[in-house]
């Protein structure tokens, strides 16, 4: 019963869906300015029944309701509880209804609080959302429902992907979903902007925190999974370029960019089109993204549930969303371009080459993970990776990072160089110093000599704009801007050093052998069996010493065998230090050479100096971006409050 | 507060040229990453092709097919191991130094991503065996049928 009531709430959040849109369109035209009312409470309803269609299948998953085909694919009644709930989402069919239960849940959102756009724009953005919606909607309803009933009922689920059998990976989906869905609303505003054609600060500041939003569950997001692959896959690497991580950092590019723009935008009038333009690419990614992952044309280690005929559907909502803004886009741009000039050295001016530089980044990022569809239509197989994308990037990133560390010491509209650089004697010094330094260490290659050196700089450069600030006074988006630009300083210093000093040591050991890995002593104690809810491994204790003199501590890398499906995983073990990670994985047994009589097993060590600052460093980021989303809000609470309060006052005095 | 007092631009001509700005550096990211991409996507060979036309040492390419049945040894030291890769017309040995996927196995498929050395041997840094039921190497898909049949029956 549960699933059929979660099949009828999906349908009647549906028609709430069109409804919307309907009475959201028709409520901009004189005539039926009296359906505009019905909008704002139309899109929470629609919110609530998407999310009680979601509750349902959280549900089937939870009680393990074999009769539901998408459960019996994707779950398995020996799984833990917290796996059970994951797999709601672990798969195509529940991930695209959390897509769309964000998706209402968020426009729900907006039409509950925002007050601050004028009402036009609101029905206009709102319908918009609803025109996003319906095209998900659709897309469940009709190509992929997750309610689906399975006769006869199997005996017992196929499982979930041990892969995605991690605390982290379970909840890294709905955390980059939020991201996603956050960019639709930024969507829907910038769609809303150019029907009415009201783009101003007003809009600027309106769309800022959902942009903001957006960006801290990006992030997070990208964070997460990039350390999920570092210790879940056992291949030691942070970042692979891999289609799927492409998917979200293209979103992420885009959206940082917006934010900066919309800063602008906020502050100063200026860069309208720019904006508005950056909110529709913004969302586009996200599109482009789910894409790229569920389709299915691009395989990779993420992919999961393929199917073309789906991959059709999603291009078509991406012909029918992008293409649309597109046109409107070009239909309404000239018509909204006028805003503030700025002199080029001015902190617009920087904004402006932080723009360009990460839709640069953005292009080359798209155009190599593309490459390989157009080379195929070509009849050519090709896979791009890191060769290209490291330099590629790098050649972007760098002059904006040095940007940088001088825009937020710009003032707006014009200033001189001359007035900042007596502040930026010292980061470039660090940069130089730092770039001796990594110098005289050797065998450093260019782009993490290149990394090291700008991090220090850019770690000092960062702080600067607290330089003569009563700490305390300092607005929260202030600090924002100054935690999440330190979080950049202290990523890239931990990317550089882990592409710089790594050390690796592959060996096939018996047990009581003793391995050097950079500074540390590993010896190999025992292997033995052990067994968890669904899985059974060989677990390795290592006896680990840091240096000569060090404490002895113990490391428990696993090679683990799932039975449903049948698959095995590494579990790799982590020791984190001050000064950086020891990481092992535990291979096989090597198998026996020349009479051998004791077995040796086979070990991957890293010794990889800094690298937890990768993640530590994004989540400063995170960080700085929940400063600035709370500095915000905050602000306009007050504001809300103060303009109560003095209408309050002004209704006593009988005025 | 409108305009900028001294500014000698006159908005349309900054607008103007900030676009001009923007699309130049746009267009060369494009053109550059064009560019790139020509040079060093690595591209997919399998055995026969490799034969008739070796790529040249040390360039990134990836190489599928099958491990010949009864190739594969490992060295002494435990890690190191050497196989052969066929596609039914041609063999190329690898060397490969790692811990191996767990389905990798003798006469299954397999895609290795490496480079030629000198000597004709392919030497591998990654070897993508057929990770669970649901994932294969994107260029296994295009394997003939029967290698393709015999993929999936074998490593099941």
């Amino acid at each position: 019963m549960i699933a059929e009531l979660g099949l009828a709430a999906l349908w009647l959040a549906a028609a709430l869906a069109a409804l919307q849109l309907v009475s959201g369109a028709l409520g901009l035209t004189e005539r039926g300015a009296v359906l505009g009312g019905a909008v704002r409470p139309v899109a929470v309803v629609q919110g609530g029944l998407a999310l009680l269609a979601f509750a349902c299948l959280i549900y089937v998953f939870s009680v393990t309701d074999l009769s539901v085909k998408l459960v019996a694919l994707n779950s398995h009644s020996m799984k833990p509880l917290v796996f059970k709930i994951a797999g709601a989402w672990g798969n195509h069919e529940g991930s695209m209804l959390l897509w769309v239960t964000v998706m209402g849940l968020g426009g729900a959102f907006v039409a509950l609080v925002e007050k601050r756009l004028p009402e036009r724009t609101m029905l206009a953005t709102l319908a918009g959302q609803a025109f996003v919606s319906l095209g998900f909607y659709a897309f469940l309803l009709l190509a992929s429902n997750p309610f689906e009933r399975l006769s006869p009922v199997p005996m017992e689920g196929n499982g979930l992907n041990p892969l995605l059998q991690d605390l982290g990976l379970a909840f890294h989906p709905p955390t980059l979903y939020l991201g996603y869905v956050g960019l639709s609303i930024a969507f829907s505003f910038a769609i809303g902007a150019l029907v009415t054609r009201e783009v101003g600060p007003a809009f600027a500041k309106a769309m800022r925190p959902w942009v903001l939003g957006a960006w801290i569950f990006l992030t997070v997001g990208i964070t997460a999974g990039s350390y999920w692959a570092y210790y879940e896959l056992g291949w030691g690497g942070w970042w692979f370029w891999d289609p799927v991580e492409n998917a979200s950092l293209m979103p992420w590019l885009a959206a940082t960019a917006l934010l900066h723009s919309c800063g602008v935008l906020a502050a100063r009038n200026a860069l309208r089109a720019w904006t508005i333009m950056l909110g529709v690419v913004a969302f586009s990614m996200s599109m482009i993204g789910t894409f790229l992952v569920r389709s299915g044309i691009l395989t990779s280690v993420h992919a999961f549930a393929v199917d073309p005929q789906r991959g059709t559907f999603i291009l078509a909502l991406l012909a029918i969303y992008i293409g649309g803004a597109l046109v409107l886009f070009g239909l309404r741009a000239a018509t909204v371009t006028e805003g503030e000039r700025f002199a080029f050295v001015s902190r617009e001016g920087a904004l402006v080459v932080n723009n360009v530089m990460l839709s640069a980044i953005l292009g080359i990022v798209l155009f190599g993970t593309l490459y390989p569809l157009f080379a195929e239509a070509m009849g050519a197989k090709v896979s791009v990776g890191p060769p290209y994308f490291n330099p590629m990037s790098a050649l972007f990133a760098v002059p904006m990072l040095v940007v940088l560390m001088v825009g937020p010491l710009l003032r707006w509209r014009r200033d001189k160089f001359g007035r900042v650089g007596r502040g930026l004697v010292i980061p470039a010094m660090l940069v130089v110093a730092g770039g001796i330094g990594v110098l005289v260490l050797g065998g450093v290659a260019l782009l993490p000599w290149i990394g090291l050196a700008l991090s220090v700089g850019l770690g000092w450069a960062s702080l600067l704009p607290l330089k003569g600030r009563n700490l305390r006074r300092t607005p929260l988006p202030i600090w924002g801007m100054v935690v999440a630009h330190f979080g950049i300083a202290v990523a890239l210093f931990g990317m550089s050093s882990e592409s710089a000093f790594s050390v690796e040591k592959l060996v096939a050991v018996r047990m009581g052998e003793v391995t050097q890995v950079g500074p540390w002593g590993v010896k190999l104690g025992t292997v033995e069996p052990v067994a968890g809810p669904n899985w059974t491994a060989m677990e390795a204790r290592l006896l680990v010493r840091y240096g000569i003199d060090g404490k002895v501590t113990r490391m428990l890398p696993q090679s683990r065998s799932f039975w449903t499906p049948p698959q095995q995983t590494s579990e790799s073990a982590l020791l984190t230090r001050w000064n950086g990670q020891l990481y092992a994985v535990l291979g096989g047994e090597a198998p026996k050479v020349d009479g051998e009589k004791q077995s040796r097993w086979q070990l991957r060590l890293w010794w990889k100096p800094f690298a937890p600052l990768i993640w530590i460093g994004g989540l400063l980021i995170a960080l700085g971006g929940l400063l600035a989303l709370l500095g915000r809000v905050a602000a306009d609470v007050r504001r809300i409050v103060a303009k109560d309060k003095i209408a309050y006052r002004r209704e006593k005095q009988g005025r | 507060m409108a305009t900028v007092a001294k500014s000698p631009i006159k908005a349309k001509h900054q607008r103007l040229v900030l676009l001009i700005v923007a699309l130049v550096v746009l267009i060369g990211a494009a053109l550059l990453a064009a560019w790139a991409l020509r040079n060093q996507a690595s591209y997919f060979y399998v055995p026969s092709e490799i034969v008739a036309r070796p790529p040249e040492p040390g360039r990134a390419v990836r190489l599928g097919g099958m491990v010949e049945k009864g190739s594969l040894k490992t060295a002494a030291d435990g890690v190191t191991i050497n196989f052969a890769v066929q596609d039914g017309k041609a063999r190329v040995p690898v060397t490969f130094k790692g811990i191996v996927p767990s389905l990798f196995v003798e006469g299954s498929g397999v895609v290795a991503e490496g480079k030629m050395g000198t000597d004709g041997t392919f030497v591998a840094d990654n070897l993508l065996a057929k990770h669970d039921e649901n994932y294969v190497p994107h260029e296994m898909q295009d394997m003939s049928r029967e290698q393709a049949q015999k993929v999936m029956q074998e490593t099941k």
